[in-house]
């Protein structure tokens, strides 16, 4: 049409500026300052590639990759297989679909902040919930949140919150898959175990590839749940916590968006990697 | 697993046969997913009874019913703490964010679906980048510019960070929707002598609801539960929102268990009521591409 060209730029442009200042400059801004020296803004020194140099040679940067990746295990073992397994049981029910999937989805559209606070109230040493049945049952209290379970203390609310976000995603896709496909399968006598694992997960593989990516790349942005019930302290340092402590406790800026570029970059590796894996024909019907 | 297994191939075809056996895999179906049920009930139901009694029977009684409830926590969370002060700042701050969201991001959707034009494909792998970088990666430079322009402690400091945070995946959802909107309407309106501002707001925005509906879901639960950014860019209590003041009583308040679980109760029932009745809303939001864009 006619003067479209105004139109275009006339409505690309708001969005453009907003994004251009708020998250491309200030990405890029991000990687120069990781070049630099800094106390709080006024202070900047040119130091090449020492921030890197540090970041390589950082052992509380190694434990919270570490623990990230642990956490990562859990999320991708439990987050994306609980969803699995009720998606599967939810798409095989007759009788009160809507009624779980109400239910399931409902701790996702809780703030993180809240659930931790819940939990650190579940995990107090004296009065907490989980002391409270192990005395209330005649057994010793346990402190939660010492080192060798801190981390999978907090793992667990994180965990928990987004098992319906994947859950829904799951049972869209199984309901997309055509009946024909189960008409079949039921004509050749394949059974519901096996229908599940040769035609549903097959079928709905590119799903699956979006959720692990989606779990990892969500479990790299992991913060209000360490920070709120632990601190990040009893081994439970992630790398976003990490990276908020030397960037905003510390107020040094330079080192802190160098560990924020090697989350992005962290963040890319581990998907390619995963897809990768996951790697299939694409299946369209 | 077993018993699913069994009883699907006993009564597969027969229905009206299949409903009077008593079907061991059925149970166990419905026995685990009640169980994950009462997992995400649970918990707010025992938050929310808490709320209701005295600090000192949260801790030796949290089981029991509050069937003598006390009003006092609720009263303290209000006077106190101030969580009216931070309802206000979280609906200001999330409300904005939408609507800018919304707009800004239905234009650009609008134009990113619908006009042919040179340089759209780079649009779009620079908009699918941008969601590759996290709120880690652009804090400290946000923050400097918050500083330079006065920002830090206002309103604006909050919503402009999250409008661009948030505007990549409204984007994507809502060209995806206008995408799938007949060409013949549009040709139709502009004979009727629409331009292409009227012809948005006209037919493109009443006909994307759905996806300005779910857009908008999505996006003032992201930004009202967004505790990282609130706690570096609106620090101050005036401009505080909900989630910064119940990490604030967390460190504050942490012994005084009846004032906590009401903070949290405060936080989630708004946020659970509203949910309830746009639940359907927002599954639907999900399945329609919200996610794959």
């Amino acid at each position: 049409m006619k003067g479209d060209k105004k139109y275009i730029l006339m409505f690309l442009l708001p969005a453009a500026a907003v994004m251009s200042i708020f998250l491309y400059y200030p990405f890029f801004k991000s990687v120069y300052f990781s070049f630099y020296r800094t106390t709080g803004f006024f202070d900047k020194k040119f130091v090449g590639l020492d921030n890197y140099k540090r970041l390589f040679s950082d052992q509380m940067l190694g434990d919270s990759t570490l623990h990230t990746l642990e956490m990562m295990v859990y999320v991708l073992v439990f987050q994306v297989g609980i969803a699995l397994l009720l998606a599967v049981l939810v798409d095989h029910i007759k009788g009160g679909k809507g009624f779980f999937r109400t239910v399931f989805f409902f701790p996702v559209v809780i703030s993180g902040t809240a659930i931790s606070l819940l939990f650190v109230l579940f995990y107090n040493y004296q009065f907490g919930l989980l002391n409270h049945i192990l005395d209330s049952l005649g057994f010793e209290k346990v402190l939660w949140l010492d080192d060798s379970k801190a981390l999978k203390a907090v793992s667990v609310p994180t965990v928990w919150h987004y098992v319906g976000f994947y859950f829904v995603l799951f049972l869209t896709a199984m309901s997309k898959i055509p009946s024909d496909f189960y008409e079949a399968a039921k004509l050749e006598g394949i059974t519901s175990a096996k229908k599940t694992f040769l035609l549903t997960i097959p079928l709905i593989l590119s799903d699956i590839k979006v959720v692990v990516t989606l779990a990892i790349t969500g479990t790299l942005k992991v913060f209000e749940f360490v920070w709120v019930i632990s601190r990040g302290q009893s081994g439970t340092e992630v790398i976003g916590t990490y990276m908020y402590k030397k960037a905003m406790v510390d107020q040094n800026f330079g080192y802190g968006s160098t560990i924020a570029i090697y989350i992005v970059v962290f963040g890319v590796v581990l998907s390619l990697i995963a897809n990768r894996l996951l790697k299939r024909e694409e299946i369209t019907y | 697993m077993q018993q699913t297994i069994n009883s699907h191939v006993q009564t597969g075809p027969l229905p009206a046969r299949r409903s009077r056996r008593f079907k061991p895999g059925s149970f166990f179906t419905y026995l685990i997913l009640s169980v994950w049920a009462l997992t995400t009930i649970y918990p707010m139901f025992w938050i929310i009874n808490n709320s209701f009694k005295l600090s000192n029977d949260v801790m030796n009684h949290s089981f029991t019913l509050a069937l003598d409830p006390v009003m006092t926590n609720y009263t303290a969370a209000f006077d106190k703490i101030n969580v009216g002060k931070s309802y206000m700042n979280s609906i200001i701050m999330s409300g904005s964010t939408v609507l800018l969201v919304l707009f800004l991001g239905g234009l650009a959707a609008y134009v990113l679906a619908r006009f042919p034009f040179k340089g759209k494909r780079l649009i779009f792998s620079v908009l699918y980048a941008s969601l590759l970088i996290p709120a880690f990666a652009t804090v400290v430079p946000v923050y400097e510019l918050l500083i330079k322009w006065k920002l830090v402690n206002t309103y604006l400091g909050l919503i402009l960070p999250q409008t661009a945070g948030n505007l990549t995946f409204a984007i994507l959802v809502m060209a995806g929707y206008m995408a799938t909107i007949p060409k013949e309407l549009e040709e139709a309106a502009f004979m009727d002598g629409c331009n292409r501002w009227t012809m948005f707001i006209r037919m493109f925005l009443p006909m994307s609801k759905p996806a300005f509906a779910s857009t908008s879901i999505f996006v003032f639960l992201w930004s009202y539960n967004d505790l990282f950014s609130a706690l570096i860019f609106v620090n101050k209590d005036t401009v505080r929102p909900i989630v910064s003041l119940l990490n604030e009583i967390s460190s504050q308040y942490g012994t005084d268990f009846g004032l906590m679980a009401t903070a949290v109760a405060l936080t989630v029932i708004p946020v659970l009521i509203v949910y309830l009745f746009i639940s359907r809303f927002i599954e639907k939001g999900l399945t329609e591409g919200a996610i794959k864009g």
